[in-house]
């Protein structure tokens, strides 16, 4: 896919407190996705490591990463809701995948649908909902397990002005009720209206971190 | 694994092979080729092995004694011929029969009817038919009869007026049949060996093409923390379900098939009825149809979901 000398991310070294909103912005090929993935061990780095707590997440054995990322809820920028399984079943996926037992399910799921505003939308499929929704969809599928980190991906990335701000507003709620929230974007908008730590990135570098930021590239 | 995730497996699975009926449908058709091609090749398998046995079963080798032969001795002849090993039947045609039959035989020919009455008496001598257990076997019997003819100790020395094994043309002809059987035992072998692979690597592929579509949402399963098994064993039920019901079907298919076929194929083959053998090997046909259905839905899915699983 790449030549072999193409570097995405260079000499990045940073660390998240538990409970913290850190957003990480950058332009396009930055490198933003590529430290996501780094983070789900969806890739693996040449050099250096990721720690989640204490683990590094790149020894964790493949047949147990399953365990890793139920603790941590995904959101991307293009939804990625199984197309074949209607909202609700979208999120007992997640639950069911965690081992979950049937009847915290018929009471989580739909507490979290009420709790992105899509009560009255259980049961459709992810094509039959508009793009904030089915974002919302994926935010719920994302916080029902209770993860201890939210990584959301550009996850207004397809959504309009609108539908930007709601999913915005609803990451900033659950990060209120204690979840750490890693948010990478290029919307200006998002950031300046956040006020919370800024994570700078270009050609794969960090190249500023404040504490209380805006978008400045 | 527990009785949750047993059944959550099975409703997933069922609800993909329903959800996702054009692909179900066209995954099922495409087995059911398979499964026909399966069963068709147990046929022709049985057709094959038949015919083989009728036309192995024409061969023989006559004795045929002198007319003055007394019948005891002929007798003696076949009793000591009957308890040879390779033997499995030596059957006695008086020379009587041999008139009679000679007559049936030449019943519109009225002319050689003529030159026999015109005879006045029986020209033909009795003849003994030895059929043996194999094709291969009639080298040794011949010998043994050739010992009979020659030594002059045994009591059939002059009775027999020829063997015709010994006949270049019978020989021949036993040669190229046996050689016939043989190759025609291998080639049908080989060819039904090759279709029924190919049309399992066409099954194959189209279950592979199926997973295909489905491949992001297995990655999304996985970043979702879904494990291995869990997103794997929906799909190996839905290939199970793809087997069971192209299995029926293809069982089904054969009911009137073999029925509409099985007059001709006797007639044409000889021996076989596919109808009432379809019926009779009923238990067998519905193991091996199912059963290859089954194994080749489950291999199939397992080793096609396999390359999505990887992050």
């Amino acid at each position: 896919m790449y030549a072999d000398n193409s570097v995405a991310l260079h000499d990045v070294s940073f660390s998240v407190q538990p409970g913290e909103f850190i957003s990480i912005v950058g332009h396009s090929g930055a490198g933003k996705t590529t430290l996501v993935k780094m983070l789900l061990a969806e890739d693996k780095p040449t050099s250096g490591s990721v720690f989640f707590e204490s683990v590094n997440v790149h020894e964790i054995p493949s047949n147990r990463i399953g365990e890793l990322r139920r603790r941590i809820g995904v959101v991307f920028q293009d939804f990625r809701l199984l197309p074949q399984k209607t909202a609700y079943e979208n999120i007992a996926f997640a639950m069911e995948a965690a081992g979950r037992k049937d009847d915290e399910i018929h009471v989580d799921v739909p507490h979290v649908l009420e709790l992105v505003d899509l009560g009255d939308k259980m049961n459709h499929f992810p094509g039959e909902l508009s793009g904030g929704e089915q974002q919302r969809v994926a935010i719920a599928r994302a916080i029902v397990n209770q993860p201890d980190v939210i990584v959301a991906d550009e996850p207004t990335g397809n959504l309009d002005p609108v539908n930007t701000f709601e999913v915005v507003q609803i990451l900033k709620k659950i990060n209120d009720l204690g979840t750490t929230i890693i948010l990478t974007t290029h919307n200006k908008g998002v950031i300046d209206s956040l006020r919370k730590r800024v994570l700078t990135m270009d050609r794969g570098k960090v190249i500023r971190d404040d504490r209380e930021g805006k978008y400045i590239l | 694994m527990d009785m949750m995730t047993t059944k959550r497996i099975f409703r997933a699975g069922m609800q993909d092979f329903w959800r996702n009926g054009f692909v179900s449908l066209a995954s099922i058709l495409v087995m059911t080729v398979t499964l026909f091609v399966v069963g068709m090749s147990i046929f022709a398998g049985v057709i094959l092995n038949s015919a083989l046995i009728e036309l192995r079963d024409k061969a023989d080798v006559n004795v045929y004694f002198t007319v003055s032969a007394p019948e005891d001795q002929i007798l003696q002849l076949q009793k000591s011929v009957q308890a040879l090993p390779e033997v499995q039947s030596a059957q006695y045609i008086s020379s009587g029969d041999a008139l009679t039959q000679f007559r049936a035989r030449h019943q519109d020919d009225q002319l050689t009817l003529q030159a026999l009455d015109e005879l006045g008496q029986n020209p033909l001598g009795a003849v003994l038919t030895i059929k043996a257990k194999d094709i291969t076997q009639y080298d040794t019997i011949a010998q043994f009869l050739e010992q009979q003819q020659t030594s002059s100790s045994g009591g059939a020395s002059g009775i027999i007026d020829k063997i015709n094994y010994f006949d270049a043309q019978h020989r021949q002809a036993l040669d190229t049949l046996q050689n016939v059987i043989a190759s025609s035992q291998r080639l049908g072998f080989i060819i039904i060996i090759i279709l029924i692979l190919t049309t399992i690597a066409i099954s194959f592929n189209t279950l592979r093409l199926a997973i295909y579509t489905s491949r992001e949402e297995i990655q999304v399963m996985r970043l979702v923390g879904a494990g291995r098994f869990y997103i794997r064993a929906p799909f190996m039920v839905e290939g199970v379900l793809y087997g069971i019901i192209s299995g029926m079907i293809t069982l089904l298919l054969f009911y009137p098939l073999t029925y509409w076929l099985g007059a001709s194929t006797e007639q044409f083959f000889g021996g076989v009825q596919i109808f009432s053998y379809y019926l009779a090997h009923f238990p067998f046909f519905f193991l091996v149809i199912i059963g290859t259905g089954i194994v080749v839905g489950i291999v199939s899915s397992f080793l096609a979901v396999q390359r999505y699983l990887k992050i």
